[in-house]
């Protein structure tokens, strides 16, 4: 609107006098929220509003099909009720904890194997990276595939090394461990990550290291491990908000099962929300997911935050 | 985070493209050892990570009867092209694909225009009020999309927006996402303020600045959105299951999502069609690295 008007007003140099009259300094602010104004929109659209009917479905009962009733703390009870719910956060919290911690490492090992000046090296680093952009859909039915107990390749090796075969994706125990591995498939993003932290390191630092006669595993232990511990921490967060909202490989793979060992949260709440159509449950627990994901941020920010290395401290 | 922008500004300086680092000194006969063992290594890790690849491709070329052999062979014998078309007409995936490329251009446009544009008031203006916007804009970051997820469906469906590319398309115009928006505004913070100081003193306005100094030096940037948009919607599944109702409305990842839930469909199929989703990302991939490469780092990002 605002440049319409300016386009129609600026040759006749008529009617914008009310717009060189204003001080700068309000000129400035009316310009910046101009500026900034889809974005505040897009909060109030995407984020308040949703919150808010959020927390009006919390308290209302509603399959979509009836008027939505009142029902006050009942979906909050029924949290604890529900027999459901603690397979969801266990399904969570294993796959959480086995596919970051794994992925760090993962990620880690390989950046430290592709920071090496060997001819061809940018064949290898696309090789470990083009697994984390393969579609999650085509994703998942690779995988389905590869754990296919019978005819899939993962098997086929196991039992070419003389063990015997398992039931990857129809044992409630070896679901989660199948997952996994295929989490750690996509570790190449995080490789990237890391790699950029390692040739950020200065060389004098390993130059001084060596003169002091530091070896190959000092100098890991004393330069790079320690300098490259805001990257650990923002690949940590990053790993672990995204694994905390895991949802197609579930979804597509194994449906949940066996047994909800795979029924993620966010799973669950789709479930609960398109085919249970328990709205006011879906809320709740969407509620759940997110105090979780806070309590746990808060930790992690509280108790690891202050232990990474900062060379420029408030840079 | 300070890391995090040396590590971007390393990579502008052309760092991760690793033309490597230069031997320092000579070799001893211990680094050499070492040498040997991490080439070793890095053939192994390449072979693992590429064996779901190789695996995946050769059985959608193989026969029904040879997909369910064991032991498995790696050569398909017939090698069977078929697998592709009937694959590709099993489903109408023209139509999906057509689908998915209205979703994707809309979205591509909406985050390259808006998140610029917001990014700009946020760089470049001063003005009451920014810092706590701008803080606004990085509490979003941590916002998980899940707790959205249902009621956002109950607003769209109350606009009536259900079984429509709206809902999956319209959110994007609003500033492109947090992340896009702290990516930009990080880019044009490394423009020299003097380009716009003179383009004011010819008496351009903000917005000119904006459009005709910013826009065209912000290239590698807007590219690195741009791809990484491409992409997420390219693969999003949960958008267009949660929204899309009539198959003739599915996308590419819907499609081939629903060869899944049909127990008939066998897995020759389902693999030549998952080979084709992937293709498009590969070729982009191999089209536009460098900016793979910058994205990633610029935005920690999600696979």
């Amino acid at each position: 609107m605002a440049s319409q008007a300016q386009a129609q007003a600026l040759p006749a140099q008529t009617g914008w006098k009310w717009w060189t009259n204003l001080p700068l300094a309000r000129r400035r602010t009316i310009t910046g929220y101009i500026f900034i104004s889809p974005f505040m929109l897009g909060v109030l659209f995407w984020v308040v509003i949703p919150v808010l009917v959020n927390l009006y479905l919390t308290f209302h009962s509603w399959n979509l099909m009836s008027p939505p009733r009142f029902v006050g703390l009942a979906n909050i009870e029924t949290l604890f009720k529900d027999p459901i719910l603690p397979y969801a956060l266990k399904a969570t919290f294993l796959y959480t904890v086995m596919s970051v911690p794994l992925g760090l490492a993962l990620g880690f090992f390989l950046a430290n194997l592709i920071n090496t000046n060997i001819r061809g090296i940018a064949v290898f680093r696309t090789v470990f990276y083009l697994p984390s952009i393969v579609p999650a859909v085509a994703n998942a039915l690779l995988w389905a595939w590869m754990f296919n107990t019978e005819f899939g390749l993962i098997n086929s090796f196991i039992r070419a090394l003389g063990g015997s075969k398992i039931a990857w994706l129809q044992d409630p125990a070896w679901a989660m461990p199948a997952f996994v591995i295929l989490s750690l498939w996509g570790s190449g993003a995080s490789m990237i990550i890391f790699l950029a932290g390692l040739q950020g390191i200065p060389d004098i630092y390993y130059e001084a290291a060596e003169i002091d006669g530091a070896g190959r595993w000092a100098k890991m232990r004393h330069i790079t491990l320690p300098m490259m511990s805001p990257i650990f921490f923002f690949n940590l967060v990053i790993g672990f908000i995204n694994s905390f909202q895991v949802f197609v490989i579930g979804y597509l793979i194994t449906d949940g099962g066996p047994q909800n060992s795979t029924l993620f949260l966010v799973l669950y709440i789709y479930r609960s929300a398109f085919q249970n159509l328990k709205m006011g449950y879906a809320a709740a627990l969407s509620w759940l997911l997110f105090g979780i994901l806070l309590v746990l941020s808060l930790i992690i920010f509280r108790y690891l935050g202050k232990r990474v290395y900062y060379e420029n401290p408030g840079e | 985070m300070a890391v995090i922008e040396q590590s971007i500004n390393d990579l502008n300086n052309g760092g991760v493209d690793m033309e490597l680092r230069e031997t320092r000194r000579h070799m001893n006969r211990s680094d050499r050892a070492w040498r040997y063992f991490t080439i070793a290594l890095l053939i192994l890790m390449a072979f693992i990570m590429l064996m779901p690849f190789i695996w995946l491709v050769t059985s959608s070329l193989k026969s029904q009867v040879q997909i369910f052999q064991y032991p498995p062979e790696w050569i398909p014998n017939p090698v069977r092209f078929e697998n592709y078309t009937n694959a590709l007409t099993y489903k109408p995936f023209g139509l999906y694909l057509r689908n998915t490329m209205i979703i994707v251009t809309l979205n591509v446009i909406a985050v390259v225009f808006t998140s610029s544009f917001v990014a700009y008031g946020f760089a470049r203006m001063r003005f009451w009020g920014r810092d706590f916007w701008f803080g606004v804009v990085i509490a979003t970051l941590f916002l998980p999309y899940a707790i959205m997820i249902v009621p956002q469906f109950i607003m769209f469906s109350r606009l009536g927006w259900v079984d429509t590319f709206l809902p999956l398309t319209v959110p994007y115009f609003f500033g492109g996402g947090a992340f896009n928006i702290f990516l930009m505004r990080q880019f044009f913070r490394t423009i020299p303020e003097e380009l716009a100081d003179a383009a004011r003193i010819d008496g351009c306005t903000e917005f000119g600045i904006y459009w005709r100094i910013m826009m065209p030096l912000s290239r590698p940037a807007l590219i690195t959105i741009g791809i990484f948009t491409f992409l997420s919607s390219w693969n999003d599944l949960l958008g267009p299951i949660i929204y899309l109702r009539s198959p003739e409305n599915f996308t590419v990842a819907a499609g081939l999502a629903s060869f899944r839930s049909i127990q008939d469909v066998s897995w020759d199929l389902q693999l030549a069609a998952s080979t084709a989703m992937i293709v498009p990302v590969i070729l982009l991939f191999f089209f536009a690295q460098r900016y793979f490469v910058k994205g990633i780092v610029m935005t920690g990002l999600k696979g």
